[in-house]
């Protein structure tokens, strides 16, 4: 009885632990199939490359990415730009050098500017700062089946505008079905076509979404696929080592038990 | 050392006579790693392993982090990210020590509940699961305090919300908390003095836990049956027991591999899961979360914490008959800490003369309940606080303090034990029929 006791016990374990992140956020948010959900999934360059194009295009009127070095934008598993596009998108932002006492253009070793507007918050780990909704119930199961989470949000944020606005204390605020609460201040972003592709995908508000919130993936996880080809190796080596040990085990205990060694 | 009679390092080589009549280090390793262990432990007697495996990983993932995080409110966040982005392999260490932690809380979890379903805490064993209740304790102010490190948003009004406990404490529970958090707020000094002890703590931990082995090989494992090895001679004791290397060394790493496949595979794949994603937004002292929720490993004891409120009669009785010194916060204090201590006085509260639950039928189904107990406050601690989750918590809590208080020591006098067996000889046997001939 014990057994199967210690088993439920691990089991409903596992699965109340997910009820942390229940808490918070009554917005409604919907699965999207991304390429780097699940242990083999891995983040698609092209698509990074676009969102890296709509944050830049869009996004980066107010919000920044003040934790993400430049020179990653050329790492392998991101967005991997050559060398010098990588280069000559860092040279376009101004930033401030102590030591010269003035502005000069950014190196590859700087990081992405910070937000413009004070209100606009830091991007950089938006996509792991949003995971938090998912239910049902509390349980997490969603994002742990499903792989729900941040970059799920910011697509449905940036798509759940209704249209309605309403001004409170000087404010405008914008309805927004994934925002919890339901008004947010920032107004809608997309409209569709905000950007021109280069690979002539179309610019529907669900592409650069899902694009931006990919990149915005990327940025707050960089070492993402190093960490689940890490994880891969680990998993496949301790598997062979636990048969090995299984077999040990069995082996060393077959005489205490009684049982015939061949 | 009393125990267990069994074999004693005898020194060999002039060398090893050299060295063990000054120092008899090889003979005590000789006798820790060659201990007289009942060949009937199951697979809930591998946590221990487990356990020390997870001290010695946090220890070792811990050391390698310090070298790169920076503990000042302005620039601890930006040096985790730092470790995050570019510190090579920075991000598996991290992510290895935050799993580490889930992984030792769930390790020392089952095995409270192993000590406390077979009776492991019961004479003469006390000492033994006194030090596991300080060590559990140690565990929790370590794991708190590092959970402030990272000086995110939920590390911050976690430290706020849990230090603020203090300052419950009536007459000097202000002076406490200030003292506790070195100013009036939690900031710079408070990040720095849990650093310091952060790093600290585990060793005190590693200390307890050599007090802890100590304290069973002087008595001797439990085993599911509770019935204790025979001693009277080393040939009887050798009926019940196989020494420690290697039949039990293979037997925990074969088990400590299997769950390191589970481990690597929540490190590489979800590594978040099971941590609080607000905890990736920077502390701010101006915003508050919506729900300030503490790591899953805590919710059953903040379940406990919250659940007394003003309109519960213990806690409005309570009140009445101090005057108002305790009020509604500091019961669930007191509560909390309550809790743990009356777990802690399990031996004394546990008046059964049978020490396994396996021959006890109606304290099963007690126990059986108190895991779900637990489960279930794991569970109501996650939720908002209010209803149904705070009845829910309400419930759950009275029944923690009633298994301890008042059914434990209540089933030793009513309850009809059934049979145990006369030795663990007997017990392997039923299992492993063919265990008493040689094998062939």
């Amino acid at each position: 009885m014990f057994k199967k006791l210690a088993i439920s016990a691990v089991a409903a374990l596992t699965l109340s632990t997910g009820a942390a992140m229940a808490a918070g956020g009554a917005g409604h948010v919907e699965d999207v199939d991304f390429s780097f959900e699940g242990p083999f999934g891995s983040f698609d360059q092209n698509q990074l490359q676009r969102g890296l194009q709509v944050y830049t295009e869009v996004c980066a009127a107010c919000h920044g990415l003040k934790y993400v070095p430049l020179r990653t934008l050329s790492d392998e598993g991101g967005p991997h730009l050559p060398d010098d596009q990588m280069r000559a998108y860092a040279a376009q932002f101004d930033v401030f050098d102590p030591e010269l006492d003035d502005f000069r253009s950014a190196k590859p070793t700087d990081h992405f500017p910070s937000s413009n507007l004070e209100t606009a918050p830091d991007l950089s780990l938006m996509a792991k700062g949003r995971a938090g909704f998912s239910g049902p119930y509390g349980t997490g199961l969603n994002q742990l089946f499903k792989g729900m989470g941040g970059p799920e949000y910011i697509v449905a944020l940036l798509e759940g505008y209704t249209g309605e606005t309403k001004t409170q204390a000087g404010v405008t605020l914008y309805e927004n079905t994934a925002f919890p609460g339901g008004w947010i201040s920032m107004a809608p972003a997309l409209y569709g076509d905000d950007v021109e592709y280069a690979d002539g995908h179309p610019a529907t508000i669900r592409n650069e979404s899902e694009d931006v919130a990919a990149f915005l993936m990327w940025a707050a996880e960089p070492k993402m696929m190093a960490r689940k080809q890490a994880g891969l190796t680990g998993v496949i080596f301790l598997t062979v080592l636990t048969v090995l040990l299984y077999l040990t085990n069995k082996r060393i205990w077959a005489p205490i038990k009684g049982k015939k060694t061949s | 050392m009393s125990g267990i009679p069994h074999d004693h390092y005898e020194p060999e080589t002039g060398g090893a006579k050299w060295l063990h009549s000054r120092l008899p280090i090889v003979g005590l390793l000789y006798d820790t790693i060659m201990i007289p262990t009942p060949k009937n432990l199951n697979w809930m007697w591998i946590w221990g392993i487990v356990l020390t495996f997870c001290l010695a990983l946090q220890i070792i993932t811990g050391i390698i982090l310090v070298m790169h995080y920076t503990p000042h409110v302005d620039l601890a966040f930006a040096s985790v990210e730092h470790i995050m982005r570019n510190v090579n392999g920075g991000h598996m260490i991290r992510y290895l020590h935050m799993n580490g932690a889930s992984l030792f809380f769930l390790a020392v979890y089952l095995h409270i509940f192993r000590g406390l379903y077979y009776g492991s805490y019961k004479a003469p064993r006390e000492v033994t699961w006194i030090i596991g209740m300080l060590i559990y304790l140690m565990m929790m102010g370590t794991a708190f305090m590092g959970y402030v490190l990272p000086w995110g948003q939920m590390s911050f009004w976690g430290a706020t919300v849990i230090t603020g406990l203090f300052g419950a404490i009536p007459f000097i529970g202000e002076p406490i908390q200030t003292w506790l958090l070195g100013g009036p707020a939690v900031d710079n000094a408070t990040l720095n003095r849990f650093f310091s002890l952060h790093y600290l703590l585990p060793f005190v931990i590693a200390a307890l836990v050599a007090v802890h082995i100590w304290a069973f090989h002087t008595t001797g494992n439990n085993n599911p049956t509770g019935v204790e090895v025979r001693r009277g001679s080393k040939a009887e004791a050798e009926k019940d027991t196989v020494p420690f290397w290697p039949y039990f060394v293979i037997k925990d790493l074969f088990a400590l591999a299997l769950i390191m496949v589970i481990f690597f595979a929540v490190v590489g794949f979800m590594p978040n899961y099971l941590g609080h994603p607000d905890n990736y937004i920077e502390a701010n002292p101006l915003v508050t979360p919506a729900h300030i929720v503490p790591e899953w490993y805590f919710l059953p004891f903040y379940a406990i914490l919250r659940a007394f409120t003003a309109d519960v009669w213990v806690v409005m009785f309570a009140s009445w008959i101090t005057g108002g010194i305790i009020d509604a916060k500091f019961f669930g204090v007191l509560a909390m800490f309550g809790a743990i201590i009356v777990m802690a006085l399990a031996p004394w509260l546990d008046t059964s003369s049978v020490r396994s639950g396996r021959y006890r039928p109606m304290f099963k189904w007690w126990f059986a309940l108190l895991v779900v107990d637990f489960i279930v406050l794991m569970w109501a601690g996650a939720m908002p606080a209010e209803p149904p989750y705070s009845t829910i918590s309400l419930i759950g809590s009275a029944y923690w303090f009633a298994y301890f208080l008042v059914i434990l020591p209540l089933l030793g006098v009513i309850e009809k034990p059934q049979s145990q067996p006369e030795t663990i000889e007997d017990d392997f046997a039923s299992h492993y029929p063919k265990s008493g001939t040689p094998a062939e």
